[in-house]
């Protein structure tokens, strides 16, 4: 089931002699996508140096998204948003996409820590979402998303 | 000309959680996509938004090139106090889309 | 002949066994959904996965609605040469226009054949408002065509197909199960034959119009029927026709009769 839907899908493309699968691939940039690591690093400097614990964070996205141009995302924070203590940003991103960063909110003291979005997914990957809060620790929640079209081509 | 959106119960009563909706259209060109020659299409995205109510921040978005077209951003804030709240969108090209809403809070 | 059965075979029945993907959730009986089926049709919108129906639900999630703003904007703006804007003429869309997208397109005595929407709407910019026609896909033709359209919201899709129109139905009819592209196949393999089933990864819905102009997610655009014709024709390696067209207008009557019955739900939002 973890299998990268998209590589299956231009495979099967040329199995199939169809033009229309891997000519949608074929205009996608050839510009390698992002590491772990580098996912990691990217999120090291969006948190100073925090290290991300596991809780906390929600990200709501569909299981299967049916085109990966436009992907729609919640994510959720379970912490209260009091002077004291609140969420002071969100960072999202996608280890799969050539760049990993998708966007970072920035929130006040203020409502509740939900936000909505959407965004592009090159292919099947894990989203996540990491908030960091007003005393500086940083929290993170993750979620697989099955893309069945590339956030590529026409 | 991007023309955006913006929605919320703008009669509220204090305390009361709002959930202020925003869409602005976008193509939010990402800079990697190629044009039919091969070429690079130059990123042109909105990079960063922000809402204030009565010059102070309430909210802001740093956004990056996988971000959807056409981006929508929600997310909630406390009614405290009645005033201009103000919504703006920044252009890569330097341009700025900017709505305003009056929010009454009884 | 025998390429063409090997290729169809190998497009729906190697992929429908695909565990890549399942069905969107679908209760026939959940009443949600009735206003969506009509007999055995069923619009595209009961397809789609749950995030993408929340997203036409909502009209502030409907990225189309943007577009509707700027066609209602249109509406009252004076243009061309005898400075006339429709509501001079139209008054309130809301009104006027209830009911009017939902038939087209029609048979036009003044242009004297069957015309779009599209067309309807640029006519009036011509004639009436000495103004240049919108240029097909432009962002104020759709933003207008899906405003007008919008009118119509929630009205059965109800199209004339006998007296003057027959001969234009029965081209679109022609088109509809004609054999086309290097795949050789025709609108009936995939949209009759095949809904349900997975062509590619792709889940095939009956290819109803009647969410059209849509907002596709793949486009991250709101889009034309025609612009959609064009990326069914290109599907299958066949040759496509100009957006406005006289072939894709008359498919466009028979694709209206095929959705007769379901509501129109413009502006839609699909993968
Ligand atoms: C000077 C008056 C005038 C203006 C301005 C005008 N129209 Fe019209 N429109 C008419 C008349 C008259 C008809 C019907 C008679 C005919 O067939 O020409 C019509 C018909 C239509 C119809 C078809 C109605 C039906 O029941 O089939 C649509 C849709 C329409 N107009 C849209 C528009 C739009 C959109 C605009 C602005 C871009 C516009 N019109 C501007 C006079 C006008
Ligand atoms: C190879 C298969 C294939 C063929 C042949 C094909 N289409 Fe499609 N069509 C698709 C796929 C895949 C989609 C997107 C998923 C869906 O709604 O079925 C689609 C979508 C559509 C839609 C949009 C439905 C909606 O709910 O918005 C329409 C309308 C449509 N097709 C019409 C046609 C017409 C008319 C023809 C013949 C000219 C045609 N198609 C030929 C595969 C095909």
């Amino acid at each position: 089931m973890s299998q990268d839907v998209n590589s299956d899908l231009s495979r099967r493309g040329v199995l199939l002699g169809m033009g229309a699968g891997a000519a949608a691939l074929a205009l996608m940039p050839s510009v390698a996508h992002a590491t772990r690591e580098e996912a990691n690093d990217a999120f090291a400097k969006l948190t100073g140096g925090a290290k991300p614990q596991a809780g906390k964070v929600t990200l709501k996205l569909p299981e299967i998204a049916e085109n990966g141009n436009t992907v729609p995302f919640t994510v959720v924070v379970d912490n209260p948003m009091t002077e004291a203590n609140y969420v002071k940003a969100i960072h999202v991103m996608a280890e799969g996409n050539p760049a990993p960063g998708v966007v970072s909110y920035f929130l006040q003291p203020t409502g509740k820590a939900e936000v909505y979005g959407r965004m592009r997914l090159a292919k099947t990957q894990d989203v996540r979402a990491v908030a960091v809060l007003s005393d500086g620790s940083a929290w993170e929640g993750k979620k697989e998303v099955k893309v069945t079209i590339g956030g590529c081509g026409g | 000309m991007p023309t955006p959106k913006v929605k919320f119960n703008e009669t509220a009563a204090k305390g009361e959680i709002l959930e202020i909706k925003t869409m602005i259209d976008h193509d939010m060109e990402s800079g990697q996509r190629k044009d039919k020659d091969g070429k690079l299409i130059p990123r042109k995205i909105v990079n960063k938004f922000i809402c204030t109510l009565n010059g102070k921040e309430l909210f802001h978005a740093e956004m990056h090139g996988a971000v959807s077209a056409n981006p929508a951003t929600n997310f909630f804030i406390t009614a405290t106090e009645s005033g201009t709240m103000e919504f703006k969108w920044f252009d890569d090209d330097g341009s700025v889309y900017a709505i305003s809403r009056q929010l009454t809070v009884n | 002949m025998k390429t063409s059965l090997i290729a169809l075979a190998a497009l729906f029945v190697a992929l429908a066994g695909s565990a890549a993907q399942a069905d969107p959730p679908f209760d026939p009986k959940d009443p949600k959904m009735a206003p969506y089926i009509s007999g055995d049709k069923r619009s595209g919108y009961t397809f789609a996965e749950p995030e993408t129906r929340a997203m036409q639900d909502d009209e502030f999630l409907n990225p189309a609605s943007l577009w509707v703003e700027k066609g209602e904007a249109l509406w009252t703006k004076p243009d061309g040469k005898a400075n006339r804007s429709c509501s001079s003429c139209h008054g309130k869309a809301e009104d006027n226009m209830k009911g009017v997208g939902s038939v087209y397109p029609k048979y036009d005595i003044h242009a004297g054949t069957v015309i779009n929407l599209e067309q309807r709407i640029n006519m009036c910019r011509e004639k009436h408002m000495a103004a240049t026609p919108w240029k097909y896909e432009s962002e104020p033709l759709l933003a207008m065509t899906t405003f007008v359209k919008m009118q119509s919201r929630g009205m059965p899709v109800q199209v004339q197909i006998d007296g003057p129109a027959v001969s234009y139905f029965e081209n679109g009819r022609r088109f509809y199960y004609e054999r086309r592209g290097m795949n050789d196949l025709a609108c009936k393999h995939c949209h009759e034959d095949n809904w349900g089933n997975h062509v590619r990864t792709e889940l095939l819905s009956q290819g109803m119009t009647n969410g059209f102009p849509t907002y596709r997610l793949k486009w991250q655009k709101l889009g034309s029927l025609h612009r959609r014709l064009a990326g069914c024709n290109e599907e299958i390696r066949a040759e496509p026709y100009p957006l406005g067209s006289r072939e894709y207008v008359d498919l466009e009557l028979y694709l209206a009769w095929r959705a007769q019955g379901l509501q129109v739900e413009t502006p839609s939002v699909r993968k």
